[in-house]
């Protein structure tokens, strides 16, 4: 690529021999001497520098820099409201952790308390449950020993006319002669009471 | 430039030669569109589209040309800062449109075949001599005859002063020259050396038996290669530092 313009360089210079001037300059960067030290090559480099580094100033001063600034700034902003958010909230994840352990806390004592009570309540229960069941079958008790000394008298009292009724049959097998029964029975007492 | 050409007459001054492309002339003043200004254009074209074109899609999330843009924004930030002070920072675009412009010249014309903007020594001295101007204009502006100060060093009895003063202007005056020639002469030194080294390959290869030692000059020119890639951005950086360090002076002259 390079060649080429070199080439179309020297066609071009070739092409302004007529131009006195132009081609006198040309003959004399043909003509050798130190290039960087050829006077005639100062005028044109620095109009061109000064054309390309004056908007390149401009473009640097007015768009770039102020973009790349504003892009620096807008991200240690973003990082530090990010760092202060982030703050904020293990701030408030504490106050959550601490409010949390106090609730637990008090809940804790709160079924402890709970716990207690029922079992106070429990015992209580047992308790009267014991006392009441013990009476009602103390009662019952009382109740079956006063059925069983009746069941008694009843059953005594019929052992008592069997007897009559085996005495009086005895003595109607040894005797053959019916017994007045209330004779039996009366002398039955008498020997019950004897 | 064929071979022949070459290794007939191996030519390390070539490469610095002025080709008008678009020969012009505005009122007496040539102004011809050379490949000077062909590669100056590319250059600042570089520096835009690394700045401007890189950077349109304003991401906070930079991908990687606008993390290289930002990089070099922040480089020349810290740099200024750190030598010229916050008040330095209104100069912050100047200096960095002029080391992009100085870097991306130095390393285009590394490139094989192109051409070497500050490679020209009436380049170097432009920057060096807009350097200078705008420094003594701001040190004017600024401080007015205060800015005499900067001759003057602080805390200095008087009869060192009569020697010192003098001196103190000597050194402010050869400022633009140092300034320029530093560039120019790093840029201009490494390109005729990796030229004469690639001279020595060609007359090597003709030179039939010795033509087994080619490699050596070959190899020498890999090495300075890498050499001149250092040069190129550290010279873009010195320059751009001595311009902070001469701004600073305007600003602060007396210390």
């Amino acid at each position: 690529m390079n060649l080429r313009i070199i080439s179309t360089a020297t066609a071009a210079e070739n092409a302004q021999e007529t131009h006195p001037s132009v081609g006198a300059e040309g003959q004399a960067h043909h003509e050798g001497g130190f290039p960087p030290f050829q006077t005639e090559n100062f005028a044109p480099q620095i109009v061109w520098l000064v054309v390309i580094f004056g908007v390149l100033y401009i473009l640097m001063s007015r768009l770039a820099l102020p973009r790349v600034g504003g892009i620096l700034e807008r991200r240690s902003e973003k990082i530090a409201s990010d760092l202060e958010a982030s703050r904020d909230m293990q701030a408030k994840a504490q106050a959550a952790a601490v409010a949390n352990n106090e609730t637990i806390r008090l809940r804790r004592e709160e079924a402890l308390a709970i716990g207690r009570e029922a079992q106070q309540n429990t015992a209580a229960e047992t308790l009267s449950r014991r006392s009441r069941a013990e009476s009602e079958a103390s009662e019952k008790i009382r109740a079956a020993e006063g059925r069983i000394a009746d069941a008694k008298t009843r059953a005594l009292a019929n052992v008592e006319q069997i007897a009559i009724e085996a005495a009086g049959s005895i003595v109607e097998k040894l005797t053959g002669s019916k017994v007045d029964k209330d004779r039996l029975s009366a002398e039955f007492r008498n020997v019950k009471s004897s | 430039m064929t071979p022949e050409e070459t290794v007939s007459a191996p030519n390390p001054i070539e490469q610095f030669e002025l080709h008008r492309i678009f020969p012009l002339e505005i009122s007496g003043i040539e102004t011809s569109f050379t490949n000077a200004s062909l590669y100056m254009l590319l250059a600042a074209l570089g520096v835009v589209g690394l700045m401007v074109a890189a950077t349109s899609r304003k991401s906070i999330v930079p991908g990687r040309m606008q993390a290289l843009a930002e990089m070099l924004y922040e480089f020349v930030a810290n740099m200024v800062r750190q030598t010229a002070g916050k008040e330095g920072m209104k100069f912050f675009p100047f200096v960095f449109s002029l080391f992009s412009f100085i870097l991306i010249a130095n390393l285009i014309g590394l490139v094989p075949y192109s051409y070497s903007v500050t490679s020209q020594i009436i380049v170097t001295f432009a920057f060096a001599a807009l350097v200078i101007t705008l420094v003594v204009a701001y040190g004017v502006y600024r401080n007015g005859f205060g800015f005499l100060r900067l001759f003057v060093p602080h805390g200095v009895p008087l009869p060192v002063l009569v020697v010192l003063v003098p001196i103190e202007i000597i050194s402010f005056l050869s400022r633009p020259v140092s300034l320029s020639v530093r560039l120019f002469a790093n840029i201009l030194a490494g390109h005729i050396t990796l030229a004469v080294f690639g001279g020595f390959v060609m007359m090597l290869l003709a030179s039939g038996g010795w033509s087994l030692l080619a490699p050596v000059p070959l190899l020498a020119i890999v090495a300075l290669y890498a050499l001149e890639l250092l040069v190129a951005c550290l010279q873009a950086f010195v320059f751009s530092v001595l311009t902070c360090v001469y701004l600073n002076d305007a600003i602060h002259p007396g210390h």
